[in-house]
């Protein structure tokens, strides 16, 4: 309760010009990431948070206090509500030198004071020695650290960051996921991260929330919303590609049965599907395993399935594989190390076996 | 008007005569007032229809616009009955201040300012609209109080199109004569500015005299552009 208390909880809805029906909470100390694609509101939702932005419906509660409740009326200021907010094109004040910028966040209090809080600041980013220069002669990294020295001058209740790496290369974005990394170590409030990225919010997230159209499908640790979609749609939008559909035959004992073109697969046990229920289904494709044609392989008899080989690109020291199975419009899509696919012969055209483990079977509710 | 022409001509011989300090000294008195009233207005004004929208907006603007290509004697026609005595505003001057307002230093200056009204407001309107929506939040997200939003952060970002306003609106005072000589008339003193004097002595054959205080006009209004492209090169480009 008391950590409940010092995170953010937050509810927004609005109809039109934005739609939105967006829950999120973030404990303090924790990293929540807010992925979807672009337009899906990700912004809005940090937005709304700040109080750049009003929903016609909502609640904003943070570090035990009502920011925004529109039953009750409250809308605090933007500037009292202490957020620190990392803008997408990080929004420096362009004719002030870095330091500047930086005690702009510290408030009223004596210069010289600010000006050593600055320093200290700019240090932590990693921009000691320039303290001098105007953001227009920074890279796009040092502008980042700047934005980040900025937001936290305030001791902001929560951190909030919109598409923070979007606009730095690559190499530059990787040492600043680093010391994001580092650094979120040490601070003790929410953190939310908007952003586009799967891969940036998997590495960097305590929770991951996805969000679609405006409304958020699904939160939770990023691996477990990885493997256990809720939806198709959220499925869709962590990018699986395995997505298929079929109808529970039975639940038996550890496994439930499920029906699939023409034959019963072999899942984990989810008893919360009814038997005769129809539904979406989705396997990772590290669970899709190819049989070795010498000699059998571990699992050779867990949900055998046969398919040509619809297309192989190669990425790096891997393959990426899909498979035409009959009787089934989408392909199943598998990744094989480079060693493999020569050992093995796997090649265009040609029909492979493969099994689909029971362990990674996932089942969602029927998508419309 | 005529008089005033006989009798600057009977002594063309004399170089201190030729030029009429009191019409320049005039003219920039009353840029200044100009300025001095235009400044606020066209800060708050131009802040304001940069940042807001609203359905008269287009309309709004169009008026602001309309002495830029409006004949300055439409103009000055149109002010003229508005501030003479038959006018509510001209006659509730008269009773209060006891004299007329049009022929008068405080008419003039009153016609001034709305005429000046779009070279003091379009510059700071585009300036306040190439403020990116993002550094304003930022502003206000870092904390800081409205006043101070404006005196660290938009005031600086503004300036070069604040200081063009200002210069555009001195020069364009000094030099107007259209609309001063029909709401001033030419009366030394209270509003024969130096451009009505200038067209004076040219009516007077005087071309020395003409020729002198057209060359002052002309350094004054270099001097000022001059100022404002040195000082814009120099804070014009926060970016870059």
């Amino acid at each position: 309760m008391a950590e409940e208390s010092l995170g953010l909880n937050v509810h927004l809805r609005n109809a039109a010009p934005i739609a939105l029906n967006a829950q999120l909470t973030c404990a303090a100390g924790e990293l929540l990431a807010l992925v979807g694609p672009s337009g899906s509101g990700k912004s809005t939702i940090l937005r709304g948070i700040a109080g750049l932005f009003r929903p016609a419906h909502g609640q904003v509660r943070c570090a035990g206090q009502t920011w925004y409740d529109t039953d009750r009326a409250i809308d605090v200021k933007v500037r009292q509500r202490q957020v620190g907010f990392v803008f997408q094109s990080y929004a420096l004040f362009p004719h002030l030198s870095a330091i500047a910028n930086v005690m702009e966040g510290l408030g009223d209090g004596p210069r010289a004071q600010r000006e050593k809080r600055a320093r200290e600041l700019l240090a932590r980013v990693h921009l000691a020695g320039l303290e001098a220069r105007r953001p227009a002669t920074l890279s796009g990294g040092q502008q980042q650290r700047v934005a980040v020295a900025r937001a936290l001058a305030r001791e902001p209740r929560v951190l909030l960051l919109d598409e923070p790496f979007s606009a730095v290369d690559r190499a530059t974005r990787e040492r600043l996921y680093q010391e994001l990394a580092e650094l979120r170590r040490e601070l003790d409030m929410p953190v939310v991260l908007v952003t586009h990225d799967l891969d940036e919010a998997l590495m960097l997230a305590d929770r991951i929330t996805i969000l679609y159209r405006g409304v958020t499908l699904q939160s939770g640790p990023p691996f477990e919303v990885i493997a256990r979609p809720a939806t198709a749609t959220v499925a869709r939008l962590v990018g699986l590609k395995n997505l298929f559909s079929g109808v529970v035959v039975e639940h038996r004992d550890s496994i439930t049965l499920l029906r699939w073109r023409d034959g019963v697969l072999e899942a984990r046990l989810q008893q919360q599907f009814a038997p005769g229920a129809m539904v979406s289904w989705v396997i990772p494709s590290a669970a899709v395993l190819l049989h070795r044609r010498d000699r059998p392989s571990r699992g050779e008899r867990e949900n055998p399935v046969a398919g040509t080989v619809a297309s192989m690109v190669r990425l790096g020291d891997n393959a990426a594989v899909s498979l035409r199975i009959a009787g089934e419009t989408n392909p199943l899509a598998m990744t094989i190390p480079l060693h493999v696919v020569r050992r093995h012969g796997v090649a265009m055209g040609e029909t492979v076996s493969v099994s689909l483990l029971a362990d990674g079977i996932h089942l969602m509710p029927a998508h419309a | 008007m005529r008089s005033s022409s006989a009798t600057a001509s009977c002594s063309p011989a004399t170089p201190d005569i030729r030029m009429d300090w009191p019409a320049l000294l005039l003219s920039l008195r009353l840029s200044a007032w100009t300025l001095a009233i235009l400044l606020p207005i066209g800060v708050l004004l131009g802040r304001w229809l940069a940042w807001r929208r609203f359905g008269g907006k287009p309309l709004l603007e169009a008026t602001l616009a309309l002495p830029l290509v409006l004949p300055p004697t439409v103009l000055g026609y149109y002010l003229l009955v508005a501030f003479g005595g038959r006018s509510p505003l001209g006659s509730f001057y008269d009773s209060v201040f006891g004299h007329s307002l049009v022929f008068s230093f405080q008419g003039l200056l009153l016609a001034s300012v709305l005429f000046n009204l779009p070279f003091a407001v379009q510059p700071v309107q585009r300036a306040f609209e190439a403020i990116a929506p993002e550094i304003r939040e930022a502003a206000e997200c870092c904390g800081l109080k409205p006043w101070r939003v404006f005196w660290r952060i938009e005031l600086p970002l503004i300036w070069p199109g604040l200081l063009s306003a200002m210069v555009l609106t001195f020069a364009h005072t000094l030099g107007e004569f259209g609309v001063v000589l029909m709401v001033g008339g030419s009366i030394p003193g209270e509003t024969k500015t130096v451009a009505i004097a200038i067209y004076d002595r040219v009516q007077a054959f005087d071309d020395p005299a003409a020729g002198l205080m057209s060359l002052v006009l002309l350094l004054i209004s270099l001097i000022a552009i001059s100022v404002t492209y040195l000082t814009s090169g120099k804070v014009g480009r926060p970016h870059g």
